[in-house]
């Protein structure tokens, strides 16, 4: 191989020389959007559409920035976490403990609901508690990246610790709850006849400039798949800057009516979207004056719950589990929402 | 050589099935390929996350697409 030392110091380089890009980019988009709006194009200040403009202008790139940089260091974190080696962590870890590891793990662990059974399959096989492997499923979907992002982006880091905490407690709690319903018989009887191999051993081993290259997979895998609900998205939010009459959407979610936060999680739940693409219709509600609670409540139904992961889980778990699972979760999500909405 | 792609159908899993038919295509590798569906049957190889890929009955990759050059690779070692 020719080169190789040049090759890695190369390899260092680049993420730095971006991240210095970056940052002289992110500190300076309030101006450069200013200076675009107001001498560039020389639009009216005050005027309604150049101030939804210079919205639209300015939070597009900060969240795509956003993103990239978070997506490209979760690239690289989850790179140290896979599912084989999350299951080693959780083996004989007794409920409470394993169900806040699972939870914590399920951040972390690179997960597509498509791999939902064989991962359940794996845990369930190596004798992982039936509650912890759920704080884990629902953990995982949930609190997702991409959400906590946005959340951070459009809202403010408050809203986004938020979402990651009580996330976690649903999941802790609700795998919990779960696990001492004692439901292991109501798992499909073929899972307990799985006789999984075991590929142990034989971890691959990722060199850092593995771990870098992981970094840039992630970024082009999601952000190549979100960045367009992302512009739709605030294209919404700066067209809803008063443009969007006081919708029923606030009435029907209003605080003022204490079954709002019910309805919105019983609206959420069927639905189906990626994290991105619910990030529009929140930030819509909560400008409309949909509570917080309300909203995040909403949020989480939609990613965290959802038919189609219902119906891969239905091969694995019988009726009574499934029903038990989505209802341990909503209740978890309905408490959420009560609880912010009382706070804020 | 025998090579199977585990996966329960999803987007990635047909993908990297697709990729490994070019790959050996292009290449002039002699292969069989197979694509295993069945979960049972992925459960086997101890596989937790698809896609993967099996290679002479041994895993060689699990859990993410590789690009066309990493798949190359794999199949001419």
């Amino acid at each position: 191989m020719r080169n190789k030392p040049k090759m890695k110091s190369y390899k260092w380089l680049l993420p730095i020389i971006f991240l210095g890009i970056w940052i002289l980019i992110y500190y300076n988009l309030q101006s450069i959007t200013n200076w675009f709006i107001d001498d560039v194009l020389r639009l009216p200040q005050g005027n309604h559409l150049t101030e939804a403009l210079r919205f639209f202008i300015f939070e597009v790139p900060k969240v795509l920035l956003l993103l990239v940089l978070i997506i490209f260091v979760v690239g690289i974190i989850r790179s140290f976490f896979t599912p084989e080696r999350t299951r080693k962590a959780l083996e004989g870890r007794s409920l409470f403990t394993g169900n806040i590891m699972a939870s914590a793990l399920g951040i972390v662990t690179p997960f597509c609901s498509c791999s939902a059974i064989p991962l359940f399959l794996g845990f369930v096989e190596s004798g992982i508690p039936l509650g912890v492997t759920f704080s884990f499923l629902i953990a995982a979907p949930m609190i997702n990246e991409v959400a906590v992002i946005l959340l951070f982006g459009m809202f403010g880091w408050k809203v986004a610790a938020i979402y990651v905490g009580t996330g976690l407690v649903i999941a802790i709690t609700a795998g919990w709850v779960i696990g001492r319903l004692k439901l292991e018989k109501h798992v499909e009887s073929w899972v307990y006849e799985v006789k999984a191999g075991h590929a142990d051993g034989e971890e691959e081993k990722i060199q850092l400039s593995g771990r870098i290259e992981a970094g840039y997979t992630a970024v082009k895998e999601i952000v190549g798949k979100v960045w367009i609900y992302i512009i739709i998205g605030i294209a919404v939010g700066a067209a809803a800057h008063g443009y969007v009459p006081e919708s029923f959407m606030a009435n029907l979610m209003g605080k003022s009516t204490w079954y709002s936060v019910p309805l919105s999680v019983l609206i959420g739940v069927p639905l189906y979207s990626n994290a991105a693409g619910i990030i529009p219709i929140v930030s819509v509600l909560i400008e409309k004056g949909v509570p917080l609670g309300t909203a995040l409540a909403f949020m989480m139904a939609v990613i965290g719950l959802s038919l189609p992961e219902m119906i891969i889980l239905r091969k694995v778990l019988k009726m009574r589990l499934l029903l038990t699972f989505v209802g341990v979760v909503t209740v978890g999500i309905v408490i959420v929402g009560y609880i912010f909405n009382t706070i804020y | 050589m025998e090579i199977k792609i585990l996966g329960p159908g999803c987007a990635k899993c047909k993908t990297l099935d697709k990729l490994t038919h070019e790959v050996v295509e292009k290449n002039g590798i002699k292969a069989n390929i197979t694509k295993v569906e069945d979960i049972m049957e992925i459960m086997k190889y101890g596989v937790m996350s698809t896609p993967a890929i099996v290679i002479d009955e041994k895993v060689v990759l699990k859990g993410r697409m590789p690009s066309a050059d990493e798949l190359k690779q794999l199949l001419t070692k």
